[in-house]
C-alpha cells in the first residue's frame, strides 16, 4: 500500500463531525435503537407469555380493524384538543400580562419563577391532590352545597372528561406559558408604538402585531401540550377512574398484560400520527424563520 | 442471588460442597426443628430476592427469616401483570417467586421455575388439601377456574407439563389464599346485600366498582351474570369465545347506564374508593376491607348466596438456584410453613398453607375469630399490635371451612386468554 498515493488525512476536515459525534452517539444508542427495535418487534408473534421473533402484519391488521382503536385514538385527540385550547388561552393571556403589563424586569422574573413553583412537587402528587377536592364528599361539592349552590354533590367533577381535561390543563398549562413569554419578551417595543403611533387600537395591536410575533412560542408550546397529551397514560387512568381510554393507556394495559408485538405496532401507530401533526404544525409555521 | 465475596480464599465451588455436606450432616442428624439446617458458616452472606404482590411481601417476614435462618432474603412487592412479566422476562432477577395460582400456569411452561422434591418439604403431609388433592375435604367438589391442585404437581424434577395427580415434584408452596367477594358500606347501601347480582343494581347507580384486572374483573362479571339468572357457565375460569362476548356485552351495557364510578387496579385505589364513599359496593380485597374499618368507617366482606372466588400464591424456585442457594430456599419454605408465618397471616386475615402449625403461634382467642368463626373474646390485634376489631366481633362469612368451602371458582387463566383481553380492554374504552 502506498500512503502517500491517499490524499492527506487533516482534522479540520472532520471537526464538524467529531463535535456531532457525542450527541449523535447518544441519539443512536438511547433514541434510534430502541425505536427501531419497537418497529422491529411490532411485527413478532406472541401468546400470553411469550414474544416469538416472526415478520406479521397481524398486530397492524388487529389494531386497524378494531373498532376499539378509533374511538381510543378520538377519544385522545378530543382530550389533545381541548387540552390545547384552554392551555392556550390561559398561557397566552399569562405571558401577556407579564411581559406586556408589568413594567419591572424585577417584578416579571418574580412573576416568572412564581409560574413554576407548583412545578417543584411531583406531578402525580398535584394530579392525586385533585381526587380529594373534586370527589362525591370532596371539598369542592360541601363548599358548593354549604353556599347553598346545589343541594346534592355533582358527580361530574370527579372520574370523568371534565375531571381529565382539568388536571391535563393544571399540569401543562406552564407548557405554554413559558415559550410564549420567552417568544413576547423579544418582540421589540419599538414595534408596539409604532403601531399605536400609526393609529392601532390595543385589539389590532394584539392581532397585527403580538400575536404574529409569538407564532414561534404559540407553536413550541402547541408541540409541548399536543405531544405530552397524545402519550400520556397516567393522568386518564387516575382522573377518568379507569373509565376513559387513551392510547397511552391502550399501550400500557398491552404490556401490562406481555403483549409487547401489539403495544409496539400501537406505539409505532401513535409515533407516526404524532410525527405527522407535528409536520403539519411546522408546516403553517416555519419555526426556523421565527427564531 | 448476589453474594459478597470478602474472602478471596473461598472459592464458590469449595463454599457450596461445604453447605451440601453440612446439610446432609444435619439432615443425618434429623433432630432440628424450625432451627438453620444449614451450618455453612458462609450462609450469612447469602441473600435470596423474592419478589410478589403486596401481599405477602411483608419486611416482618423478611426480619424473621434474618433472625432464625441467618440469611437475607429481600423483598420487592409488584402487582400481578408485573409479576408475570418479570418472572417470564428476567428469570435471572430473582430466586424465590412469590406467585398466584393463575400465574404459574402461564410462568411454569417457560421453564423458569424449578420444581421442589416434596421430600424435602417437612410439612408437606400436613398442607391443605386444596392445594394437593383439590378437596378441602373428601365430599368437597372443586370449584371452576384454575384450581390450585391443578397445576401444582408437574411429571419429573425437569418437567414442565402439569401432572393430573399429586407427585413429587411440586410447583409452588402455598403461602397465602383467600377467598373473595364484594365490599361493602353497610351505613351507605341502605339495604342487606346478598347476591353478586347486588353489583349492577340500578339503586346504585355511579356507586359501584369492579376491578380492572381482566383475567380477576371478567370473574367477577361472570359471578354477577350467573347470580341475575342469565345462563351458566360451564366453566367460568375458562369461558368460550361467545360467553365472553355476552359477559363484556352485560357489563358494557352497565357502564354505559352509568353504573361504575371507577375502576381499580391497585389495593390503594380501592380503600380510597370506598373510604372517600366515592363507591359503596365494589370487588374488594380482604385486607383492603381491614384497611377501611381501620380508619373508622363501617365496610363489610359480603359473603354472598353463590360463593366466593377464590385465589392461592405460593412461593416458587427459579430455575437458576443450585447448591448451598437451592438450600437455603428449601430451608426458607420449610420455615415458612412452620407456624410463625403462618400465624402472622392469619392474623391478617388471609389464610396459611399448614394449619396446625400455625395454630400454635396463635391465642386461642385468635384462632376462634380467625379460623373457627367464634366472637372474639378480647380485642382482636393486627400482627403490628393495632386493634383490629373490638371483642363480641365475627368474622364476615364465619370460619375457615364455611369460607373456603364456599368458593365457586378459582382465580384463572382461560384458554381464550387473549380474546378476553381484547374484549375486556373494549369495556375498559366503552
Amino acid at each position: 500500500m502506498d500512503a502517500a498515493a491517499k490524499p492527506r488525512f487533516r482534522l479540520g476536515d472532520f471537526t464538524a463531525y467529531l463535535q456531532a459525534l457525542p450527541l449523535g452517539l447518544v441519539l443512536t444508542v438511547f433514541l434510534v435503537v430502541p425505536i427501531l427495535t419497537i418497529v422491529v418487534v411490532s411485527f413478532w408473534d406472541y401468546d400470553s407469555v411469550q414474544v416469538y421473533p416472526d415478520f406479521l402484519l397481524t398486530n397492524y391488521v388487529d389494531l386497524v380493524t378494531s373498532n376499539v382503536t378509533w374511538v381510543t385514538y378520538l377519544n385522545t385527540l378530543k382530550y389533545a384538543l381541548l387540552v390545547w385550547v384552554f392551555t392556550l388561552g390561559i398561557g397566552f393571556t399569562v405571558a401577556y400580562f407579564v411581559a406586556f403589563y408589568v413594567r419591572s424586569a424585577v417584578a416579571q422574573s418574580a412573576l416568572f419563577l412564581i409560574c413554576t413553583i407548583p412545578f417543584l412537587t411531583s406531578n402525580i402528587i398535584r394530579m392525586i391532590s385533585w381526587i380529594p377536592f373534586l370527589g362525591r364528599n370532596g371539598i369542592l361539592n360541601q363548599a358548593l352545597q354549604g353556599a347553598g349552590l346545589t343541594d346534592h354533590p355533582l358527580e361530574f367533577l370527579l372520574f370523568s372528561d371534565f375531571s381529565v381535561v382539568l388536571t391535563f390543563v393544571y399540569l401543562y398549562a406552564q407548557f405554554m406559558v413559558v415559550p410564549i413569554f420567552n417568544s413576547m419578551m423579544r418582540i421589540d417595543r419599538n414595534l408596539i408604538e409604532a403601531a399605536r403611533d400609526a393609529g392601532a387600537n390595543g385589539f389590532q395591536i394584539l392581532v397585527n402585531v403580538i400575536i404574529p410575533l409569538s407564532k414561534s412560542g404559540i407553536l413550541i408550546g402547541t408541540i409541548f401540550v399536543v405531544t405530552l397529551v397524545m402519550g400520556d397514560f397516567i393522568t386518564v387512568r387516575l382522573m377518568s377512574g379507569g373509565q376513559s381510554a387513551s392510547v397511552g393507556l391502550m399501550i400500557a394495559n398491552e404490556i401490562s398484560l406481555l403483549q409487547y408485538p401489539a403495544a409496539a405496532a400501537n406505539a409505532v401507530v401513535l409515533l407516526v400520527i404524532v410525527l405527522l401533526m407535528v409536520a403539519a404544525m411546522l408546516k403553517v409555521v416555519d419555526i426556523r424563520k421565527e427564531l | 442471588m448476589t453474594k459478597s465475596m470478602k474472602k478471596p480464599g473461598v472459592s464458590r465451588r469449595s463454599l457450596l460442597k461445604g453447605g451440601a455436606a453440612a446439610v446432609g450432616l444435619a439432615a443425618g442428624s434429623g433432630a432440628l426443628t424450625g432451627f438453620p439446617t444449614i451450618w455453612a458458616q458462609n450462609i450469612k452472606d447469602v441473600t435470596l430476592r423474592q419478589f410478589g404482590t403486596g401481599v405477602s411481601n411483608l419486611n416482618a417476614i423478611a426480619d424473621k427469616v434474618k433472625e432464625d435462618l441467618g440469611f437475607t432474603l429481600t423483598m420487592t412487592a409488584l402487582d400481578s401483570d408485573a409479576i408475570t412479566q418479570r418472572a417470564v422476562t428476567q428469570p435471572k432477577s430473582f430466586d424465590i417467586a412469590d406467585i398466584e395460582y393463575w400465574i404459574c400456569k402461564k410462568v411454569f411452561p417457560t421453564g423458569n421455575l424449578q420444581p421442589m422434591d416434596t421430600n424435602k418439604i417437612k410439612y408437606f403431609g400436613q398442607i391443605v388439601p386444596i392445594f394437593v388433592t383439590g378437596k378441602l375435604t373428601p365430599e368437597s367438589v372443586i370449584a371452576q377456574g384454575t384450581a390450585p391442585h391443578t397445576v401444582s404437581f408437574v411429571e419429573g424434577a425437569e418437567s414442565k407439563t402439569f401432572a393430573k395427580a399429586p407427585t413429587q415434584w411440586m410447583t409452588l408452596i402455598p403461602t397465602i389464599y383467600n377467598a373473595d367477594t364484594l365490599g361493602i358500606r353497610p351505613d351507605l347501601v341502605g339495604r342487606p346485600i346478598t347476591n353478586w347480582k347486588d353489583l349492577l343494581d340500578p339503586a346504585f347507580k355511579g356507586k359501584a366498582s369492579i376491578l380492572n384486572i381482566p383475567s380477576i374483573g371478567i370473574m367477577d362479571a361472570a359471578m354477577v351474570c350467573e347470580s341475575m339468572g342469565l345462563w351458566k357457565y360451564a366453566d367460568k375460569g375458562n369461558m368460550t369465545k361467545e360467553e365472553i362476548d355476552k359477559t363484556i356485552g352485560v357489563m358494557t351495557d352497565a357502564k354505559k347506564a352509568g353504573q361504575f364510578r371507577a375502576f381499580w387496579k391497585s389495593f390503594d385505589e380501592s380503600v380510597n374508593l370506598m373510604a372517600s364513599g366515592e363507591v359503596i359496593i365494589q370487588s374488594m380485597w380482604s385486607p383492603a376491607v381491614a384497611a377501611v374499618r381501620a380508619k373508622g368507617i363501617p365496610c363489610v366482606y359480603q359473603p354472598l348466596a353463590e360463593g366466593y372466588r377464590a385465589w392461592g400464591g405460593g412461593l416458587g424456585m427459579a430455575k437458576h438456584l443450585s447448591g448451598l442457594e437451592l438450600d437455603c430456599a428449601y430451608e426458607y419454605i420449610n420455615w415458612y410453613l412452620s407456624g410463625w408465618c403462618g400465624a402472622y397471616l392469619n392474623r391478617q386475615g388471609y389464610y396459611s398453607a399448614v394449619l396446625d402449625t400455625a395454630k400454635k403461634f396463635m391465642s386461642e382467642d385468635e384462632w376462634g375469630y380467625w379460623m373457627e368463626g367464634k366472637p372474639a373474646a378480647g380485642d382482636i390485634l393486627s400482627p403490628e399490635g393495632k386493634v383490629m376489631e373490638k371483642a363480641g366481633a365475627v368474622r364476615d362469612g364465619g370460619a375457615f371451612t364455611e369460607r373456603m368451602g364456599h368458593v365457586a371458582c378459582w382465580n384463572s387463566v382461560m384458554d381464550e386468554d387473549r380474546y378476553m383481553i381484547k374484549k375486556w380492554n373494549e369495556f375498559i374504552a366503552a
